[in-house]
């Protein structure tokens, strides 16, 4: 029976996180003034950011994509690109290669399990050459973002539904699966697989690796 | 009268003794000071029990940089080093990890001694592209601090991390096929030695398994070489691994050698330490026990009382801070086979004990460290190589123990592991041996997996994990003393879990467990105690 390797991006796979991509965003509006006003209202937002990622993903994802509120979807997937080559790409860590390649060695498929929005994570899985992808989407009304997500949104168990399913619909064992993953909230991703790995764990998430005997990986 | 003379008068003394190795207790024996992981137990053993002791250390050379020049500048078959230079060449030293020798040896370290004038005659000889490249094979990443001590400041300095490095089994850009041998056995060796115009090994045998051709063909190897000698058949054909022309393992270590010597120029520097693990204030460990001075008894009494107040973790610490006294005692150089001759020769006189028969039941007390548990825990997966594997193997001739004896291991036996260095050890445990302890079906089944497991892959790449393959090896290293022994009993197990799912019996000390082996064996059992560490061997005639 056929098996994958399932990877979460931000943290896992490279160093960035949505913050960055977003930040990159606001620095890069149509404007002087408008870049510099984004940019400090993303700034000014981290600390909330970052209480509302430690209460909960959904509660982050919920704050956080409000913020794409009226962007153009042109000019967003325009600058996917670009911010891949400048902040992605240069992120990505050494091991994260030597990782994909070890497990397409070993017949895995590669399939990326992200709470990054679709348009950002893309180039980054071409670049890998992974298999498949499921990503958040962003809604947008007349070219422009509402600041809501398309459900369903990518996120702790959401992810681990998502595998589930995926893994009917393609053959897959999954107790002959990996899953890597960096952040606590993707607990239910890691301990639905035969084979889950913390990868350059937070606090939290490393106590549990430990308690659940999963290996620790550190890829930077 | 005096009490000497009336003992005179009794006629000869009850104490059994066959030289001053084996010593058989008697009514008045002092009891006998047992390792027990990172305790030191004080065990009466049932009078007629036979121990048997290390030889005291050979006296180790008094000028250790004389020896060593002397050895490269006279080698066995072989040019001197010097007349094999020249300017502009390109030159590999492989090390031995910290896997040896045991425990770490008090700095300077015998390797450092030999860097320092290798690097001094390669430099006076306008060799400058020079690599220090550590043969750890699948072993883990040996961390800095431990390459800083293994090699000085000065040599760190000067070569990490770009010219002094552990080698990477993983990195498949890294290793030349060299060939097969007539047995199919594949010969994979890192690139930066096979494209060195010379190969230079700097070698520590602590034991006699260890020198010779499993230096390079091994410690520069991958998984692909490795693993055709380290599989269950080669080893239960080693009767027994410490004697290698009857040791499957060192014949077909000995065919993958052969290609390399025609592929490669390789110039063997190997080196024989004596046993002197303890020195002031624990030399007392490494003494007869009826020879113990009341201040000898005081220490130990002090360690034991301090050794109680402690966690386990922080007796490793101690034990750890505490270097190993070892003395250069031989140091040959040129052609690997003659000089590991030399060294083999060097090691049966420090290590061989001759003993008269096997024995019904054999205790071996298994210590705080092994090769694979320095700077870390024994887990139980260790702990069983340690018995099983490595002090079973401790034989010339015949094992100490009979075919279907008992055999008592002394050890907590502690569920831990450590996530760092042992990760793919702990799924082995939990997952596997549940399971089964069958040897090839755990080779036939797991190890691929294990092996291949991108997560250890990375984990033994980037940080300082054992292979995902190295617990199977340990399992099927210990595979002929399971085979062998009737019955295993581990004493001072401090649960039940560990054992049982070893495959062991558990009693809560030593005397019931002597009492449970005599229960299998039969009430008559002849016991012999071999009374390690520091490392003896048996010459069973």
């Amino acid at each position: 029976m056929a098996a994958a390797a399932f990877y979460d991006l931000d943290g896992t796979l490279c160093r960035t996180n949505l913050v960055h991509a977003f930040a990159y965003n606001a620095r890069n509006q149509q404007g002087l003034v408008r870049s510099v006003t984004r940019t400090l209202s993303t700034l000014v937002s981290i600390p909330g950011f970052l209480a509302a990622d430690l209460f909960d993903r959904r509660l982050f994802n919920e704050i956080f994509f409000r913020r794409y509120k009226g962007e153009s979807e042109d000019r967003l997937r325009y600058l996917a690109e670009e911010l891949f080559d400048k902040v992605v790409k240069p992120s990505i860590y050494p091991g994260a290669y030597q990782l994909v390649e070890k497990s397409r060695q070993l017949g895995l498929r590669q399939v990326l399990v992200t709470g990054a929005i679709d348009f950002t994570a893309a180039p980054l899985v071409r670049h890998l050459g992974l298999d498949d992808m499921v990503t958040n989407h962003l809604e947008f009304v007349d070219g422009k973002a509402t600041g809501r997500l398309l459900p369903p949104v990518m996120a702790a168990a959401t992810k681990a539904s998502w595998i589930r399913v995926y893994a009917e619909k393609e053959g897959l064992n999954l107790s002959e699966c990996y899953s890597y993953s960096d952040s606590m909230s993707d607990l239910p991703m890691l301990s639905m697989v035969g084979h889950p790995t913390a990868v350059n764990p937070d606090f939290r998430l490393k106590n549990t690796a430990r308690q659940h005997d999963w290996p620790i990986l550190d890829l930077r | 009268m005096s009490k000497r003379e009336i003992k005179a008068l009794r006629g000869p003394l009850p104490r059994h003794k066959e030289g001053d190795e084996v010593v058989y207790i008697d009514n008045d024996s002092a009891p006998r000071l047992i390792f027990s992981g990172e305790d030191i137990l004080a065990e009466d053993l049932p009078i007629g029990t036979r121990v048997v002791y290390a030889k005291p250390p050979i006296e180790g050379l008094n000028n250790r940089g004389a020896a060593i020049r002397y050895a490269i500048n006279h080698p066995l078959e072989a040019d001197p080093l010097y007349a094999q230079l020249a300017p502009g060449m390109r030159v590999t030293i492989a090390l031995d990890d910290i896997s040896l020798p045991l425990p770490p040896m008090r700095t300077p370290d015998i390797r450092q001694t030999i860097l320092e004038i290798l690097l001094e005659l390669l430099d006076a000889n306008g060799v400058d592209d020079i690599h220090l490249l550590i043969a750890n094979s699948l072993h883990r990443r040996m961390t800095e601090g431990e390459m800083k001590r293994m090699v000085g400041k000065k040599i760190f300095d000067a070569f990490f991390p770009d010219r002094y490095y552990n080698l990477d089994s993983e990195d498949a850009d890294a290793f030349v096929h060299l060939g097969k041998t007539a047995q199919g056995e594949p010969v994979n060796i890192s690139r930066r030695a096979v494209e060195s115009d010379l190969t230079i090994y700097v070698n520590v045998t602590l034991v006699p398994m260890d020198g010779g051709h499993k230096s390079v063909a091994v410690g520069l190897c991958d998984y692909e070489s490795v693993r055709v000698h380290h599989e269950p058949d080669t080893l239960l054909a080693c009767d027994s691994m410490m004697d290698p022309p009857r040791s499957m393992l060192s014949t077909k270590i000995d065919r993958q050698g052969a290609i390399v010597d025609q592929h490669m120029k390789v110039f063997h520097i190997e080196t024989a330490l004596n046993n002197r693990m303890f020195a002031n204030p624990t030399a007392f460990l490494g003494k007869n026990e009826d020879e113990f001075s009341e201040f000898d008894r005081m220490k130990y009494e002090a360690l034991r009382f301090g050794l109680s107040k402690l966690p386990a973790g922080a007796k490793r610490k101690i034990f750890g801070a505490i270097p190993s006294e070892y003395e250069l005692v031989a140091c040959y150089a040129g052609k690997t086979e003659p000089v590991h001759a030399r060294i083999l020769a060097k090691l049966y006189d420090q290590y061989m004990v001759s003993i008269r028969g096997q024995s019904d039941i054999v205790i071996f007390p298994i210590p705080y460290v092994m090769p694979y548990s320095i700077n870390s825990i024994m887990n139980p997966i260790l702990v069983q190589v340690m018995g099983l594997g490595y002090f079973f193997h401790f034989y010339r001739g015949k094992p100490v123990l009979r075919k279907g004896g008992a055999l008592i291991l002394c050890h907590p036996c502690y569920d831990e592991f450590d996530p760092k260095f042992h990760p793919s050890y702990i799924e082995f445990f939990n997952r596997l041996l549940p399971e089964t302890r069958d040897a090839h079906k755990l080779q036939h089944k797991y190890e691929e997996e294990f092996a291949k497991n991108p997560s250890y892959i990375e984990m033994y790449r980037r940080g300082n994990a054992y292979h995902g393959a190295h617990p199977f090896f340990m399992w099927y290293w210990g595979e002929p003393g399971r085979q062998y022994a009737g019955k295993v009993i581990v004493a001072g197990a401090t649960n039940a879990h560990v054992p049982e799912r070893l495959g062991w019996e558990r009693a809560e000390s030593l005397t019931l467990a002597i009492a449970m082996a005599r229960g299998f064996v039969g009430p008559s059992a002849s016991i012999t105690l071999m009374k390690w560490p520091p490392i003896v061997m048996a010459d069973v005639e």
